[in-house]
């Protein structure tokens, strides 16, 4: 069988890679996103600038230091996650005690910032960034082909995504993350430096953000405005899966890329609506998301 | 080393106000080391906030605390608890989003001499039981009271602040709880206690203190207890 209504498998199975590629990316974002409001409150909205951040920073190694793809998947989200620290602790500890809407408009803020200066630095025209020798290429799989990059960043996210939900889940350390969640005041004075787990939060939350971004660009071109389209289906995500799920994000970051990849198979008009109608749907039936708690 | 007659902590004029709110109005007393000291007073006096304010976990507060000579009243309370001092806190403070294992793990070892595991499950061995339980709020009231003062003896800390350990337990339960307390004061813990059960009390305390409006205005020892009965009734308003 070669054809399922009329449409050839290897289509659907190639859009169907190409979901799930998608759905990596958003599943890497909207964790972060989802852990950084899960502790803090904080609806990230520089998460996009961290993206392309990152994606930035493998490129500038690359061209000027000659830093490869393999250091650069670990450097840029260390870089990026200290810059997170270094912002949390200048700007955004200082909104907690107020209104979220302060924490979101600093981060809009952060972003036009972040994105201002890379447009400076590097133009408005996309750089591409080379796939990296020992991932290039394609694997004939017999019902379809396979590029070998789309499937490395399938299993990336899927190992880093499903790692951090172990940590966060059955480690000691992932303990005190859900405690400080739960009564940060009491943690606190259990002896726990509330404050510095919070900037780390935020750091490893923008470090994942960053991830996504090296791991995006021998895939897509890199620019200043590459994280502004897909940080606003991202956001989608999360509200999906439900504000602050570590689950929720992941698996409706994965799932809902593959409806998209399905969507474009049977009706291309609607695949770049698809997921706000389903949010919309999910708002309506169950609104603190398909993994949120009522 | 602390001479003999320092105490343990020394709270002296102690202020405290929650956003507008003053709630403490200078309140002086001690704690000797090995004592168990019990606050006294009615709803509203100030005792919880006594003991929130010690641990630094109010919005503003003014005047001393020094726990074994050092003076705290300027540390954050991650600095406080890293000095030697651990909260129960009322209404427990279980977490509902860790299991009964990670609850009791939880408080980081500040410094040796804490009890071990096998020791907190010879004071609670119902913990012990339940260890595998899914939710630590899934427990049942005395149990989740002792996982909450079970999980700060790891810590090393050696005063205890304790609030209302017996708030809403069946009378078995309390009995229980008063002699972990003996046990604890005989391993060389020294204990704060806030109480509305004057009778439970009695049967653990070394001194008192009484609180009305963020002051204290009373105290006596355990063995003056009888000849001031008829004044603390006054006070507590029984």
């Amino acid at each position: 069988m070669t054809e399922i209504f009329g449409i050839p498998v290897a289509v659907i199975l190639g859009q169907l890679m190409l979901g799930l590629v998608n759905g990596s990316f958003y599943a890497l974002l909207s964790l972060g996103l989802a852990v950084i409001f899960g502790l803090m409150g904080v609806v990230n909205f520089a998460h996009g600038a961290f993206y392309a951040l990152g994606a930035f920073a493998a490129l500038l190694g690359l061209q000027r230091f000659g830093v490869n793809y393999w250091a650069a998947l670990v450097l840029a989200p260390l870089m990026v996650g200290i810059l997170g620290i270094v912002l949390e602790r200048l700007f955004l500890r200082r909104l907690y005690k107020l209104d979220p809407l302060y924490g979101l408009l600093m981060t809009f803020g952060l972003a036009l910032v972040v994105e201002g200066f890379l447009h400076q630095l590097f133009g408005a025209s996309g750089q591409s960034y080379p796939v990296p020798d020992a991932l290039a290429g394609a694997l004939n799989l017999g019902f379809m082909i396979l590029p070998i990059y789309r499937a490395w960043v399938i299993v990336v996210s899927v190992v880093v995504c499903f790692g951090t939900w172990f940590v966060i889940e059955r480690t000691r350390l992932g303990a005190t993350l859900r405690a400080a969640k739960e009564n940060a005041p009491l943690l606190q004075a259990f002896g726990v430096n509330v404050p510095l787990l919070v900037a780390a939060t935020y750091g490893g939350g923008v470090a994942l953000a960053a991830l996504a971004g090296v791991l995006s660009a021998p895939v897509v071109l890199v620019s200043s405005q590459m994280g502004d389209s897909l940080v606003i289906v991202v956001f989608a995500v999360v509200v999906i899966g439900g504000m602050g799920s570590i689950l929720g994000s992941i698996v409706s970051g994965l799932v809902l890329g593959i409806v998209e990849g399905f969507t474009k198979v049977i009706y291309p008009e609607a695949s770049n609506i698809v997921v706000f109608v389903i949010m919309a749907l999910v708002l309506i039936l169950r609104p603190a998301g398909l993994f949120g708690r009522e | 080393m602390l001479d003999a007659r320092t105490p343990l902590l020394a709270v002296k004029d102690l202020q405290a106000w929650y956003g507008e709110s003053h709630i403490l109005h200078g309140a002086t007393f001690d704690v000797r080391e090995s004592e168990v000291v019990t606050l006294l007073g009615r709803n509203g006096a100030g005792k919880t906030t006594t003991l929130k304010s010690i641990m630094g976990m109010v919005g503003r507060r003014t005047g001393s605390v020094r726990f074994e000579g050092n003076e705290l009243i300027d540390r954050s309370s991650d600095q406080i608890a890293r000095a030697g001092i651990a909260l129960c806190p009322e209404e427990r403070g279980i977490f509902a989003s860790l299991n009964v294992e990670e609850n009791l793990l939880l408080p980081p070892v500040i410094r040796p001499g804490g009890l071990s595991l096998e020791r907190i499950f010879d004071l609670f061995p119902n913990l012990k039981e339940r260890l595998g339980a899914s939710q630590g709020t899934k427990l049942s009231g005395g149990e989740q009271q002792m996982l909450a003062i079970g999980r700060i003896l790891r810590t090393g800390a050696r005063l205890l602040l304790l609030d209302e350990p017996t708030e809403g337990l069946a009378p078995v339960i309390i009995q229980q709880i008063g002699k972990t307390i003996r046990a604890l004061k005989e391993q060389g813990f020294t204990i704060l206690l806030v109480e509305q059960n004057f009778r439970f009390a009695a049967t653990v305390a070394d001194r008192y203190y009484v609180m009305e409006n963020g002051r204290i205005i009373d105290q006596f020892a355990t063995v003056e207890l009888d000849a001031n009965l008829e004044k603390l009734h006054d006070y507590l308003g029984v």
